[in-house]
């Protein structure tokens, strides 16, 4: 499919031109400059010098992709299974309805027809196969090719390797071992082209999945870009709000809405966002996220609180969208005899809106992981997104401290040499006499995370004269040659 | 007449401990000489009925924690918030010291404030949800948020859900406040450790609730049973002159 250059004369050379890593190159060009001998890919500096009149216009090829998926959509009108394939092709499925355009013949036709009088002129194919379907169709020839099941390996066989969808090189290679044509190709022992080609991962390049899929030994399922209707709610204002109470109001309306909207559905918003649309082209922002699917209206409305404060109405807000951004399958909920379903519900919706005020990195859930590393066998996750516990968890059994300080602190340690417990240390500028102690409790270094020279730690629990209790440990031995003197730190306070 | 009353009480504490059935200690000889006394019978039972406590602590002290962790039910959610001091200067909690106080660490969520304002907003946040036992809120000396009104709609609200609050309050001085339990405590040298003399053994705190609602103020030494998940609350008697002031204020009262 190419398009016809408009109300360009059809006997006059017209290209268009892309910027190429030595200046522009021909990104396409019409029926007239392709008699002419002109291709893709020419540079257009050597094109002028052949033909001094020609004309050349800038390409966009992000126009001709968003044509190519509107035209996608309406091709939706043969089948429903519709697909923009590379830059210039579509893919439709039209399994199971084809007769209802009168076969197949009837329908390829009626495209034609159609896409003819779009101004688009385009080759055809039908085949059982996706990659039969694209070889016939950029074969060349104007003639709807129709190929049946049976026809397939027959019809495939004279057909240069380059219409399988393989890249260039692969097609250089393909030649050069003098395999021109599909037929040749099928007729080499399938256990030497698999040997040949088996360390290739890549679909485009790998010869043996493409013949495979043209020949329909190997599926290759059409994805559609299927359109969504987005989720959300919109209110228009016959004056404008001036005021942030007016923004809750209609916040409750939005919400309402909106979980209408998602209950129809059967999802649940996991992040949602309300814009107000001031009068002077502003468009204000609000976003909240939870920590499960949701869809009760007094829940989302809550999350807001304190968000709106920050938004400036300035003269006049005269309407309001809520939208979700982000959405998860739920279910309907029904409430168990016993409360526990609805006392979770209630939990969740609290961090929700913990995280809505405070900041999702502030509101945590502890998670023990797989390490002896005090500060790294348990672990804070934003309770929003907290991740299951680790399968080889360490338990301390509550060998550990109630309090572990953010980091390790420097302590000045009196204690017996070389590794004997501290018998006084100092410690944020203030003296503790230690008048029990145990320990030590050696954690080695975990060298499969940390640098080699990384020191081990033996935790000692102590307690000073007036009964206060730490957690010390001195990092390293004096004899680990791993550095100096070994240091002490204070890393948690207990009770 | 004040002998007579005090040699009643006595009689009357080890008859209560007798009928209770409530395990009293053995005055340990070998490595330290601290008696434990009795445990007091006219000591509120703790935690008692939801309430809003307030837990004074100097700040190089955990103490209170764990004086507090012993008073959370074992059942239902816990929340803890911290503002930013308190965390900055004693640490965040840990969770596997948690099992020693028979809780489990997946019930905590830990929520960390940037000012004893968002503290306050938390706590009364976490009131609302149905599904928590308790709460634990950390607010660092004095800040002008936390006033008799704020204290007071804690108070009442914790009492109308049913949910154990409490306030911890590092390095702060007891100005106005509307809780129904004021404590100031601090660490005592703890238990002799029953295999180690060289080592610390079960924690005891000196817990001196000094206003109350409808409870008699007093001093004691608070020590945690772990198999019953229970806090002890004995006389303090290993301190002559905290006995002598208990006393007076019993014999007053």
């Amino acid at each position: 499919m190419r398009k016809s250059g408009g109300d360009w004369p059809q006997d006059r050379p017209l290209v268009l031109a892309a910027e190429g890593t030595h200046g522009p190159v021909i990104h396409d060009v019409n029926p007239a400059a392709a008699a002419l001998g002109m291709a893709r890919g020419g540079r257009i500096t050597d094109m002028r010098a052949l033909v001094p009149d020609l004309a050349v216009e800038d390409a966009d090829p992000d126009a001709d992709t968003a044509d190519l998926a509107r035209l996608a959509g309406w091709a939706q009108r043969w089948c429903p299974w519709t697909q923009a394939d590379g830059a210039d092709a579509l893919l439709l499925d039209t399994t199971g309805s084809a007769h209802l355009h009168g076969g197949e013949a009837s329908m390829l036709g009626d495209m034609a027809r159609r896409f003819a009088s779009a101004g688009l002129n385009i080759h055809l194919a039908a085949a059982p196969t996706v990659g039969a379907a694209w070889a016939l169709s950029h074969s060349g020839g104007d003639a709807h090719t129709i190929c049946h099941a049976d026809q397939l390996a027959d019809m495939l066989a004279p057909l240069p390797v380059g219409t399988l969808r393989l890249d260039a090189e692969t097609v250089q290679l393909l030649r050069r071992l003098g395999l021109k044509t599909i037929g040749a190709l099928a007729a080499v022992p399938r256990p030497a082209l698999v040997r040949r080609f088996r360390k290739v991962e890549q679909t485009c390049r790998n010869p043996v999945t493409r013949l495979d899929q043209a020949m329909g030994r190997r599926a290759e399922p059409l994805v559609p870009a299927r359109q969504r209707p987005p989720l959300r709610s919109i209110r228009r204002l016959a004056e404008p709000l001036g005021d942030l109470a007016g923004l809750m109001r209609i916040l409750q309306d939005l919400a309402a809405d909106l979980s209408v909207l998602m209950d129809e559905n059967h999802i649940g918003a996991r992040s949602l966002r309300y814009t107000a649309f001031r009068v002077d082209g502003r468009a204000l922002n609000a976003e909240v996220a939870t920590s499960r699917a949701s869809r009760d209206p007094a829940h989302m409305v809550r999350l807001f609180d304190g968000k709106l404060d920050r938004l400036d109405p300035g003269f006049g807000v005269d309407g309001a969208a809520l939208e979700v951004l982000r959405a998860e399958p739920l279910g309907a909920i029904q409430d168990d005899l016993s409360g526990e379903g609805r006392d979770q519900m209630a939990f969740v919706a609290l961090i929700d809106r913990l995280s809505a005020r405070l900041g999702e990195d502030a509101v945590f859930q502890s998670v023990t992981l797989g390490s002896h590393v005090p500060e790294r066998g348990e672990a804070f996750f934003a309770a929003a997104a907290t991740p299951h516990p680790d399968a080889r968890s360490v338990n301390r059994q509550g060998r550990a401290p109630l309090r572990l300080l953010n980091t390790p602190e420097r302590a000045e340690v009196v204690h017996a040499v070389p590794e004997g417990p501290p018998a006084r240390f100092r410690w944020r500028r203030q003296l503790h006499d230690v008048a029990r102690a145990q320990g030590p409790e050696r954690i080695a270094p975990e060298w499969w995370r940390e640098p080699g020279r990384t020191r081990l730690r033996d935790y000692y629990r102590v307690e000073d004269r007036e009964g206060r209790r730490f957690w010390l440990y001195r990092e390293g031995l004096a004899s680990d040659d791993r550095g100096g003197t070994p240091r002490w730190f204070v890393h948690g306070l207990d009770a | 007449m004040n002998v007579d009353r005090i040699k009643a009480i006595h009689l009357l504490e080890s008859n209560d401990n007798f009928i209770r059935g409530a395990e009293v200690r053995p005055a340990e000889s070998t490595a330290d000489s601290t008696p434990i006394a009795a445990i007091d019978s006219h000591a509120p039972l703790l935690p008692g009925s939801p309430r809003l406590a307030e837990l004074f602590a100097p700040p190089r002290d955990a103490g209170a924690i764990g004086f507090a962790l012993a008073q959370v039910p074992q059942r239902g959610g816990l929340l803890w918030v911290q503002d930013r001091m308190s965390a900055l200067e004693t640490g965040r909690p840990y969770g596997h010291a948690f099992a020693r106080f028979g809780l489990a660490r997946d019930r905590l969520v830990l929520a960390c404030a940037r000012n004893a304002a968002d503290v306050l907003w938390t706590m009364e946040e976490g009131l609302k949800c149905a599904s928590l036992s308790a709460i634990i809120g950390e607010v660092w000396g004095e800040p002008r948020a936390l006033d008799f009104t704020a204290t007071k709609r804690l108070a009442l609200r914790a009492e109308r859900q049913g949910v154990h609050v409490m306030l911890m309050r590092f390095g702060g001085a007891a100005n106005l406040s509307a809780a129904r339990r004021r404590w100031r405590v601090g660490s005592l040298p703890s238990a002799p450790h029953p295999f180690d003399g060289a080592a610390p053994g079960a924690p005891r705190w000196r817990a001196e609730l000094f206003r109350a609602r409808g409870e008699r103020p007093g001093i004691w030494t608070a020590s945690y049973d772990e198999a019953a998940h229970r806090l002890h609350l004995h006389t303090a008697s290993g301190d002559g002159s905290l006995d002598a002031e208990v006393r007076r204020r019993l014999a007053a009262g």
